[in-house]
């Protein structure tokens, strides 16, 4: 399994990647860890005719703090998520969730910026985004823009990204302090993307849920918020009918694919459970 | 498609060659310099067989380009020996332990564990079962790839090598 022909670029800067994104137009691609582009090159699923190797652009790379937010250059690799102390201590979500992520051969490759910016609907970082109220920052020729996370995702393997845009960075707000979180996910193996995954960010007070996120992954072709499930836990102690509601609403907005992870009522089913275990896994985090 | 010439160093000698940019890295190293210690399993970035050290990551070979790999520094299996030729110690662990039946995935086995020795010289099972979750073995049921890993990790930290209990 050989790709398609392609010319190779590995311009220094934004600007250039920008520049020649543009200039060589729609079969030009930006090339991150690769991990799932070349494979789909390999299946000749994908053939772009010019890749454009950011690795060779330093600004894109590194996790830095700017007020109260995290902000991670597009070319950080989950490895590099899970050895930042920040991310430990700030967001510890994000250090569960890239753990989850592939083995670690792909995660030292892997980068944040081709994760969500992919559009695979089995990619972990899109619903943890959007739980986290995530904003991506997208440069092109005309300039630069911030799309937030739960407006980026319109379709599989289609999103917010114009022709000539790249991704180069995400701004996630550091979630509260003492707030419970849980990323969930179901896989056949070690390895394998979600065949359903839940993440909750919540805080508790009283005894009870006063604020709560529920983000979806691999359930529909983008993506989701739960808003409804969310909703239906705030002001509760996470009682037994509760779980239940909540679950219930969260499975109504599930729409898989059925694919070799198992049907459509199954994989709703058990998308049902993820979402009732990050909410207790996440409460009985809470302080 | 033009070919582009590249230089990189491999277990420690400095070596060029010229590629397309499609060659991918799992190619060049078996076609190109003839090591074909390199093994390709899947092709599709699931079995880990073409595991090698670049630049301090384990990578999969056959999911990287040549050109991606132009200045960096590479260690294959054929660099795993000692400088005066003895196995090195997760060579010896592999058999010793019997951490190999047909060997296919050997090569791959031994690389990833390289870099996760590096990164904790003492893991515990389940780290070492986690650490080579990215590698595929048909034959041997992972129990003595473990031990074989534990082998060498006792041998690193100058400790005796003890089975544990099953
Ligand atoms: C065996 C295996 C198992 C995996 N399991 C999982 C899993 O469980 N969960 C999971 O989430 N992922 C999984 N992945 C995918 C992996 O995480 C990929 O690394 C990730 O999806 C893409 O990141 P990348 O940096 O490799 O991007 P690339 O493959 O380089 O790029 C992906 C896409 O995004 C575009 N792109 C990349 N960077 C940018 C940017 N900065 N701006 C604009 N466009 C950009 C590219 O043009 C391309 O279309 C797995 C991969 C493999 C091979
Ligand atoms: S041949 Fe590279 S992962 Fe299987
Ligand atoms: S020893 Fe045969 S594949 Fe592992």
């Amino acid at each position: 399994m050989i790709p398609g022909s392609f010319s190779y670029h590995r311009p220094a800067s934004v600007a250039d990647a920008v520049k020649l994104l543009s200039d060589l137009g729609e079969d030009a691609r930006p090339l991150a860890g690769g991990h799932s582009l070349v494979p789909m090159m390999k299946l000749r699923l994908a053939s772009p005719t010019h890749l454009i190797d950011l690795h060779g652009i330093a600004a894109l790379k590194g996790i830095s703090r700017s007020g109260n937010n995290l902000v991670i250059g597009a070319m950080t690799t989950q490895h590099e998520l899970l050895a930042s102390e920040d991310v430990a201590k700030a967001m510890p979500i994000l250090h569960e969730a890239a753990l989850l992520i592939a083995d670690p051969q792909v995660r030292y490759r892997g980068t944040i910026g081709g994760n969500v910016a992919n559009g695979d609907p089995g990619n972990d970082m899109p619903a943890l985004m959007m739980t986290l109220g995530a904003t991506y920052r997208l440069e092109g020729a005309g300039g630069g823009r911030d799309v937030a996370a739960a407006d980026f995702y319109q379709g599989a393997y289609f999103t917010a990204l114009e022709p000539g845009e790249i991704l180069t960075s995400v701004s996630v707000p550091v979630p509260a302090a003492g707030h419970g979180y849980a990323y969930e996910k179901l896989k056949r193996k070690v390895g394998d993307y979600a065949t359903a995954a839940a993440a909750v960010v919540l805080t508790m007070s009283g005894g009870k849920v006063a604020t709560c996120t529920i983000g979806l992954t691999n359930v529909h072709e983008t993506p989701l918020l739960a808003a409804d499930a969310a909703k239906a836990v705030i002001g509760t102690s996470l009682d037994a009918a509760t779980l239940k509601k909540a679950a219930a609403a969260a499975e109504a907005i599930m729409a898989p694919a059925a694919d070799a992870r198992g049907p459509v009522e199954y994989r709703k089913h058990v998308g049902g459970i993820m979402v009732t275990r990050a909410l207790q896994r996440a409460a009985s985090r809470a302080k | 498609m033009a070919k582009t010439h590249v230089t990189m160093k491999v277990n420690g000698a400095e070596v060029e060659g010229l590629v397309e940019p499609r060659t991918l890295l799992v190619h060049f190293i078996r076609e190109n310099l003839g090591m074909t210690g390199t093994h390709i399993g899947c092709e599709t970035t699931h079995c880990g067989a073409c595991t090698v050290d670049i630049d301090g990551m384990s990578v999969k070979s056959c999911t990287m380009f040549a050109v991606q790999a132009d200045g960096s520094d590479i260690t294959t299996v054929e660099g795993m020996a000692n400088a005066d030729g003895t196995l090195s110690a997760l060579q010896e662990g592999f058999r010793m332990m019997h951490g190999l039946q047909c060997g296919f995935c050997t090569p791959g086995m031994i690389m990833r564990a390289h870099r996760l020795l590096k990164e904790n010289p003492s893991p515990s099972e389940q780290e070492i079962r986690m650490g080579i979750s990215g590698n595929i073995c048909r034959c041997t049921g992972y129990q003595n790839i473990v031990k074989a890993i534990q082998y060498a990790s006792a041998k690193i930290n100058g400790v005796e090598f003890r089975e544990a209990a099953e």
